[in-house]
């Protein structure tokens, strides 16, 4: 297997706070490898230094063999338009509407007809089931239809990563399970590799393929989901079981 | 002892606002070397540039014009009853021309343009940095700073003088209806007297200074939005930061161009 992503020792800091700490992670092609830890321990910087909206203070980021932290603005742009990522709050440019914010990206970067690009948007609109949204604004779409939105611009120009930061957060048990077995049934269909950030064990449960645990910066536990939640590690008890009652809560 | 307690927090309250003003005077220096790099880098965003001055120009519009009107009324009725003192009349036109043109025009519109404009700006930029719309464009592979940064300060930077001559032209209606009403003058009187009056190089300074206090709505309602933190609080103090900024910025500039204008061309 090709290895996609391959990060070696990366350390980052704010001010006196080390945030990663000599972190280091491998990504293999097609895989959808979960980032668990719990809040402030660095889980969001390690997926923004991965696309330098975060310089790291030290170490190598490899996407597909080219170090990302050497690259110029100009070949780092290069890089970025085969990258998906889907925010938290989705991102969505509020003055545009969803055909627009779809649109972005194919104008900006491809050569497509406006009836290629109109294709395209209805094929991504389709695959998440929003194909009515097309002439809304980002004001009048709830919270998951956001997330759907924000992930159809996020696929819509065939990446081969895709890196999620908190994709279910703020979502309610059915919608969040909805958009983690949209985002497994994505990877699945255009063979993705993902990068998942998430707390949520069921989103976990329903797309992970490995997952690392991160603690005080740095990675102190790797494995399979199952592996995880059944691991006798004292942290892991603990950090597992607030998760799981925070599941069955929600699941409840 | 209780003069040394309560002295240490106000000095460190005043050493914190110093070094918030000399970061911001260091931060708006770097935006603008920023923005004069970028501007001639492809690709040049001219339907950005077009949208954001089409915009711009509407938004201000109705205020502008009504604060046009106003001035050139009233500063034509306040003036009228000393120059009847003085026995100067008939200059009531042409002085109050000179004004208009010469000052008044240009930094009335500019300080109504920077209240409009620059807070608009600023909580436009603010919330997309807060909501992380500006990192989705940036990891989009889009300069987001070209993007949203540049065409903006562009569309700020021409739109304003174009604003000016239409406020000094609405003015100019206003002054003349209270002409007529304090006066009784005639239109073609009226008109002789102001063209008798204001000269083509009372306009050139006035308007051309116009184009620095847009690129100062521009660059710190840029700067303010662009660099907002702390969520939704801090979007609402880059919106009020930002008037207050340019507003005293254009103030400045103001004085400091007109004396360059006065020593460059001492007969103007």
């Amino acid at each position: 297997m090709n290895i996609v992503v391959d990060i070696k020792n990366v350390s980052k800091a704010f001010g006196s706070h080390v945030v990663l700490d000599n972190v280091s992670l491998k990504v293999e092609e097609g895989e959808n490898m979960v980032v668990f830890g719990q809040s402030g321990t660095g889980k969001s910087v390690l997926l923004k230094c991965m696309v330098r909206l975060l310089e790291p203070d030290s170490g190598e980021i490899y996407i597909e063999d080219t170090n990302v932290l050497n690259l110029s603005p100009k070949e780092l742009n290069n890089v970025r338009k085969h990258l998906g990522f889907l925010f938290q709050g989705a991102a969505l440019y509020d003055s545009m509407s969803v055909r627009e914010n779809l649109e972005f990206p194919l104008i900006r970067h491809f050569n497509f007809t406006p009836k290629e690009r109109e294709d395209k948007i209805k094929s991504v609109l389709e695959k998440v089931s929003l194909e009515e949204a097309i002439e809304k604004m980002p004001s009048e779409l709830s919270g998951g239809m956001k997330k759907r939105i924000g992930l159809a611009r996020s696929i819509i120009t065939e990446p081969k990563l895709m890196l999620y930061d908190e994709p279910t957060t703020g979502l309610d048990p059915i919608t969040s399970k909805e958009i983690s077995s949209l985002i497994l049934e994505l990877q699945k269909s255009l063979k993705m590799t993902s990068v998942v950030v998430t707390h949520d064990l069921l989103c976990a449960e329903i797309i992970a393929d490995r997952a690392i645990v991160l603690n005080n910066g740095i990675v102190q536990h790797e494995g399979t989901i199952t592996e995880l939640t059944t691991s006798s590690d004292p942290f892991l008890r603990n950090f597992f079981s607030h998760e799981i009652v925070e599941d069955q809560n929600r699941r409840n | 002892m209780k003069n040394s307690k309560t002295s240490i927090p106000k000095a460190s309250k005043m050493e914190k606002r110093l070094t918030e003003f000399l970061e911001m005077i260091a931060g708006l220096w770097q935006f603008q070397w920023q923005f004069f790099k970028q501007i001639f880098v492809p690709p040049y965003e001219i339907e950005q540039i077009r949208k954001h001055m089409d915009e711009l120009g509407i938004k201000t519009l109705p205020i502008v014009s009504v604060t046009g009107f106003i001035i050139g009324l009233v500063i034509t009725m306040q003036m009228h009853p000393v120059m009847v003192r003085f026995g100067a009349e008939a200059f009531l036109p042409g002085s109050v021309g000179i004004s208009i043109v010469r000052e008044l025009g240009p930094v009335i519109t500019a300080l109504i343009f920077a209240g409009r404009v620059s807070s608009g700006i600023g909580a436009e930029l603010g919330s997309m940095r807060v909501t992380e719309q500006i990192d989705a464009m940036e990891v989009s592979g889009v300069n987001p700073f070209k993007y949203l940064v540049v065409t903006r300060i562009f569309a700020c930077t021409f739109i304003l003088p174009i604003l000016t001559v239409y406020v000094i032209f609405i003015a100019f209606i206003g002054s003349f209806i209270a002409v007529v009403l304090v006066q009784n003058m005639s239109y073609i009187y009226y008109l002789d007297s102001v063209i008798a009056s204001v000269e083509f190089g009372d306009a050139i300074p006035g308007i051309l200074k116009t184009f620095v206090f847009g690129f100062i709505v521009g660059i710190v309602g840029s700067y303010k939005g662009y660099t907002a933190t702390n969520g939704t609080e801090g979007v609402g103090k880059a919106a009020t930061t930002a008037v207050v900024v340019s507003s005293l910025m254009i103030l400045i500039f103001d004085m400091v161009l007109v004396k360059v204008t006065l020593w460059l061309w001492p007969t103007i």
